[in-house]
């Protein structure tokens, strides 16, 4: 499955992508690589299309202007077919799990595997109580998903979105709403995923601090476009405006703290 | 107005080229569904089994009121022998389809909609797509068979407690003579007439079966869109159904 002569170091490139939805231009000749084996990070503030972006790689919509590589494949240009063959390459854990909520921890891990295999029962439980082992939750296998935290379901997500050995996973704010301890495990199994299985990971996520201690590489998106790049030690060192804004969590700055409104006093006073 | 008019007719056509083109592709999946048979019979569970209840609770009422008024209305004429024969035929070539369309959108079709819209506002939708797994064979089209194959179960199931009702109240209560009430119907109900019954149970089965797994699928992913997904599967349903029924009606008298 795993392609054995990767021909560019970049698993993903984003290439001059233009997307404008609803009139409203998300962005404007984006451009940035993901690098095979490591783990991005997509950084930005709220609303600057990180989650569009994610829905660009997994081929959901279809940018403007520009392309979208994945494994050499032009996204924008597959047939449903194709995609579908390449989506069995990605795995992507969603912010609040998204499992199948009529099917228990064990099922929903293996339903990947049943649907593309026809792989014998025993050999499905033994991949599927692996993946469980690694997360944590082997234990958990009969629960029902509305019988887990908030921490779990996200792990069970991990499993399942491991579960055939993708090329790519996708992390959409994995650490968003989560307890401290349940953050460290979901840290340190991004982490050990990532260079266990030797995958490249792509971590959308604004919790900067947890994000640096994990990325290899990490994009801050703004305006539609790339505003800075490198590793999550040189960002925070980074002293224009945005960056130190959005590193150190200041209040005010590029992007203004308050909404755009006219004149204060003058609206006190009418 | 007539701006009004256009954009009015426009959305029309548009809703029904959006609603014919899912239909289209659910079918495709159809195949693909039957082979895992599993899933269709638990839908068939979930809308046949599960909407027993109210079913034939509101078939034994309706044929006990249909008792009631035939008798009373018979009785001017004094042909209220023909009891039987007048409340079969009602029952099974309007009111069972009908009536069992509407309790089916009430109770089947509200569930499979806020059921699918639940699940595309918690990207369990999305998550199926992202897994390679094509919504439409794995949760649209087993629920949509699921309904077809239902209810024209349930619109028999209804009519037998509607006659049994009718027979309850006009034998049992009111003095109908038993022998002329099963003999008058026998001798008044075609095949023709159980047939008609049948192919709109199979039609108002598709078409409130397709309303709700649409509605549920373009659901807007909040609270407040599975609630009107949920509402217009009801009232789309009822309106379809009554509409669906005129014209069978008019081609097949």
């Amino acid at each position: 499955m795993l392609n054995s002569s990767p021909t560019t170091p970049n698993l993903v490139e984003i290439r001059d992508v233009y997307y404008s939805v609803g009139g409203r231009d998300i962005f404007k000749g984006l451009t940035l690589n993901v690098p095979r084996g490591k783990i991005t990070a997509i950084m930005g503030p709220s609303g600057t299309g990180k989650t569009t972006l994610l829905r660009l790689i997994t081929g959901q919509i279809r940018p403007t202007r520009g392309q979208v590589l994945v494994d050499d494949q032009d996204v924008s240009k597959l047939s449903r077919r194709a995609l579908y063959a390449l989506r069995q390459r990605m795995g992507m854990l969603f912010q609040n799990g998204a499992l199948l909520t009529d099917m228990s921890v064990f099922e929903n891990v293996a339903f990947p595997v049943r649907e593309h295999t026809d792989l014998p029962e025993s050999l499905i439980r033994n991949l599927v109580l692996t993946k469980l082992q690694a997360v944590g939750l082997r234990g958990a296998y009969k629960l029902m998903p509305h019988e887990l935290s908030g921490g779990m379901a996200r792990r069970v997500a991990l499993a399942r979105a491991m579960v055939r050995d993708p090329h790519l996973l996708i992390y959409d704010e994995p650490f968003a709403g989560l307890d401290p301890i349940s953050m460290g495990v979901i840290l340190r199994l991004l982490r050990n995923v990532n260079d266990a299985l030797a995958i490249t990971s792509i971590v959308v996520s604004h919790d900067v601090d947890e994000i640096a201690q994990v990325a290899d590489l990490s994009y801050i998106l703004a305006g539609g476009k790339v505003v800075a790049s490198g590793t999550p030690k040189a960002l925070k060192e980074d002293q224009s405006g945005l960056v130190r804004q959005f590193m150190n969590g200041l209040p005010d700055g590029p992007v203004p703290f308050h909404y755009p409104a006219d004149d204060y006093f003058k609206e006190l006073l009418a | 107005m007539f701006k009004a008019l256009t954009k009015l007719l426009g959305n029309a056509v548009a809703a029904f080229g959006a609603i014919t083109w899912f239909l289209l592709r659910i079918l495709s999946q159809v195949p693909r569904a039957l082979l895992r048979p599993g899933l269709v019979i638990h839908q068939i569970h979930n809308a046949g089994a599960l909407s027993l209840v109210i079913i034939m609770t509101c078939g034994l009422f309706v044929g006990m009121v249909l008792g009631l008024q035939g008798y009373d209305m018979l009785e001017r004429f004094g042909s209220e022998s023909s009891l039987g024969s007048a409340a079969a035929l009602a029952l099974v070539k309007e009111l069972g389809p009908v009536v069992a369309a509407l309790l089916f959108a009430g109770r089947a079709g509200t569930a499979l909609a806020s059921e699918i819209g639940l699940m595309r506002a918690t990207d369990q939708l999305v998550a199926m797509e992202i897994m390679a797994v094509d919504p439409f064979r794995h949760v649209v089209a087993p629920r949509f068979l699921g309904g077809v194959i239902a209810l024209p179960l349930l619109t028999m199931i209804f009519i037998a407690i509607g006659i049994f009702g009718v027979q309850l109240v006009g034998v049992q209560q009111l003095g109908v003579d038993q022998g002329t009430f099963w003999s008058q119907m026998r001798g008044s109900v075609e095949v023709d007439d159980v047939m008609q019954g049948l192919i709109k149970g199979c039609v108002f089965g598709v078409a409130c079966s397709l309303i709700a797994v649409y509605e549920g699928y373009v659901a807007e992913p909040t609270a407040e869109g599975v609630g009107r997904a949920t509402t217009r599967t009801v009232v789309n349903s009822a309106v379809m159904t009554l509409i669906l029924d005129y014209m069978i009606t008019a081609v097949m008298l």
